[in-house]
């Protein structure tokens, strides 16, 4: 038997029903091997293998006792910090969330304890999900496992090399402009942005909540409809989830797609996108044309305004969202706010601790959006900022629309270029802002995206393929995937971590 | 556009940020550059174009106004910097 730190969610389920492994054993391998090899990746903030085996040896007595088990009974799972686990830390990668222990469940935390999944730690990201290389969490970086001196990618960079270096066969990320499918395909896995909706958002720590969607990351699709059927569904608690029924995303994987029609978008080829990447993706649209696809050429000719656009609808939001933290109810409180000029000494104490705490607590990036969308959303300003890239997000949701009047999936790169090495876009915001260029329309318009290795650089990093399909059509777009996923082997390689 | 330095020192106030003086020069750059890099919003007609507040437009949703459990004062008040039975405390407000 091969080790069960090397397959997928569905055989370790194989083989803990069939008898041969018991969760318990699953979870201790998966703990050795994150003893032995996390101190290299960094993707874990939170690591308790204590609990994660009471967790295991409760699942297997449930076994031996014929009770009923969820659908991921015993399969180990590492979860972004941005979720809301009670009594447990949960850092949103920020300083100024060092000590909180939330007092209630995210739903999809809630779904996942019922599904049976074992929680094995939690993951490093950027502070409260703003970055594109987990550089920026308070808690230092994360390393890709195929290439330690790179970044994983962010802000979901802890869940995605957890599960690229096999630390646990799932994790879970949130993407707000591309924070899941471009981990993902810079660390050589698959990466899903559900629809807007489909999954609750309750107890996930709110950054840009318009675009913010939780999603899940694995090897193959089978495992990322099996997770994303578990974390599906409407929520009360969210009144943004949407109330319509979850596919069977897993039994209906196999099935050919109904109709195989690709959109290449004309856009995603253009400058800055590198040579090796380019060539991955046309070599996947050559496998699909071979499986039969119609392939047309489609312009989103306002997505080239969607980076401008998103930031100025996530630093807004943002800005709104992370008020809350001020000192008082709960997060970083400064020991000392003493004025420090005579213009200080005319704020009030309380305005001068919430000032001094925020200050303190927030690394700058999350300094640099707040001050942003505030300046896009203060008076005189709004029409001019805020409000224009509201209408230029309905003009990308047209161009969507439009697009997908002919064609049943949009295809492209996932990202510009592969992995970066860590420090090389740390001092310029613009630059790391550009790597979502294409990921970052997705949540503009609501629809879902999901990114699968298709290929490694001749330095051997890997390369994402970027699937998009209209709002809710996540069945066909994993059917779709699957169709290049069945005739190649890129999901099952693997870095070689020492 | 361009935000001076000014401008910088009154967003952080109203965004209740204290910032070193080398930060406010940092951000002064940082921020031009978005700025700049944002003006490309202007270029398309949105003449006739609606504000899209959410990528899959939803409608409102209502519910009975029911009490239902909450957290309990002792959860709530769990992660307060500073607290005392029953409140979180503050620094003066009132002289």
């Amino acid at each position: 038997m091969i080790e069960p730190t090397r397959m997928s969610a569905v055989e370790l389920i194989n083989q803990m029903s069939a008898g041969h492994l018991s969760a318990e054993e699953v979870t201790r391998a998966y703990i050795d091997r994150i003893d032995r090899l996390d101190r290299s990746v960094k993707s874990f903030l939170l690591f308790d293998p204590e609990s994660a085996l009471t967790v295991a040896r409760s699942i297997d007595q449930k076994r031996r006792n014929g009770e009923h088990l969820g659908p991921l009974a015993g399969v180990p799972i590492a979860l972004k910090d941005n979720l809301c686990t009670p009594g447990l830390p949960t850092t949103c990668g920020s300083r100024m969330l060092q000590n909180f222990r939330p007092p209630y469940e995210a739903t999809v935390i809630r779904k996942l304890r019922e599904a049976d999944a074992v929680f094995i730690g939690k993951t490093n990201m950027d502070e409260f999900a703003m970055g594109s290389s987990t550089e920026n969490s308070a808690y230092g970086a994360t390393c890709n496992p195929w290439d330690l001196e790179r970044i994983p990618g962010g802000s979901s960079g802890g869940s995605a090399a957890s599960v690229a270096a096999d630390f646990a066969p799932l994790s879970i990320g949130s993407d707000t402009g591309g924070s899941i499918r471009q981990p993902a395909a810079l660390c050589g896995i698959v990466g899903l942005k559900p629809t807007y909706g489909r999954v609750s958002r309750y107890g996930l720590i709110a950054f840009a909540s318009s675009l913010d969607q939780i999603g899940p990351f694995a090897h193959d699709l089978a495992d990322t409809s099996l997770l994303l059927q578990v974390i599906s569904g409407h929520d009360p608690h969210d009144a943004t989830s949407v109330d319509s029924p979850v596919p069977d995303y897993l039994a209906t994987l196999e099935k050919p797609p109904e109709r195989l029609r690709i959109g290449l978008v004309r856009e995603f080829f253009s400058e800055g996108l590198d040579p090796e990447i380019e060539a991955a993706v046309r070599e996947a649209v050559r496998l699909y044309v071979g499986a039969g696809a119609t392939v047309k050429d489609v312009s989103l000719p306002h997505s080239k305004y969607g980076t401008a656009a998103y930031y100025i609808v996530a630093p807004a939001e943002c800005s709104s969202n992370l008020a809350r933290y001020d000192g008082t109810i709960f997060g970083h409180r400064a020991a000392d706010w003493s004025p420090r000029t005579p213009e200080e000494a005319e704020i009030p104490p309380l305005i001068r601790m919430m000032m001094a705490s925020r200050a303190e607590g927030f690394g700058a990036e999350v300094k640099r959006r707040i001050m942003l969308g505030t300046f896009a959303l203060s008076a005189g300003y709004a029409d001019q900022y805020y409000n224009q890239a509201l209408k230029v997000r309905r003009l990308i949701r047209n161009d969507f629309d439009a697009a997908f009047a002919d064609v049943d999936v949009l295809i492209g790169p996932t990202t510009p270029t592969a992995a970066f090495k860590l420090g090389e876009k740390a001092a310029d915001p613009l630059a790391m802002y550009l790597s979502d260029i294409y990921t970052i329309t997705t949540n503009l318009a609501g629809i879902p995206g999901l990114s699968i290795p298709c290929g490694l650089t001749k330095s051997g990093l890997p390369i994402g393929l970027q699937l998009m399909a209209p709002a809710f059509a996540e069945e066909n777009l994993l059917r779709t995937a699957r169709v290049f996923e069945r005739q190649t082997d890129w999901h099952t390689r693997r870095p070689s971590l020492a | 556009m361009s935000l001076t330095r000014d401008d910088v020192t009154k967003v952080a106030f109203l965004a209740r940020l204290q910032l070193e003086p080398h930060e406010l020069d940092t951000f002064t750059g940082q921020l031009n550059s978005i700025m700049d890099f944002v003006a490309q919003l202007q270029e398309p007609d949105t003449a006739d174009i609606e504000p899209l507040a959410h990528g899959v437009e939803i409608h409102n949703v209502f519910r009975e106004d029911r009490a239902v459990p909450s957290l309990t004062r002792e959860a709530a008040l769990s992660n307060a910097p500073k607290r005392n039975q029953e409140s979180f405390l503050v620094p003066v407000v009132l002289d």
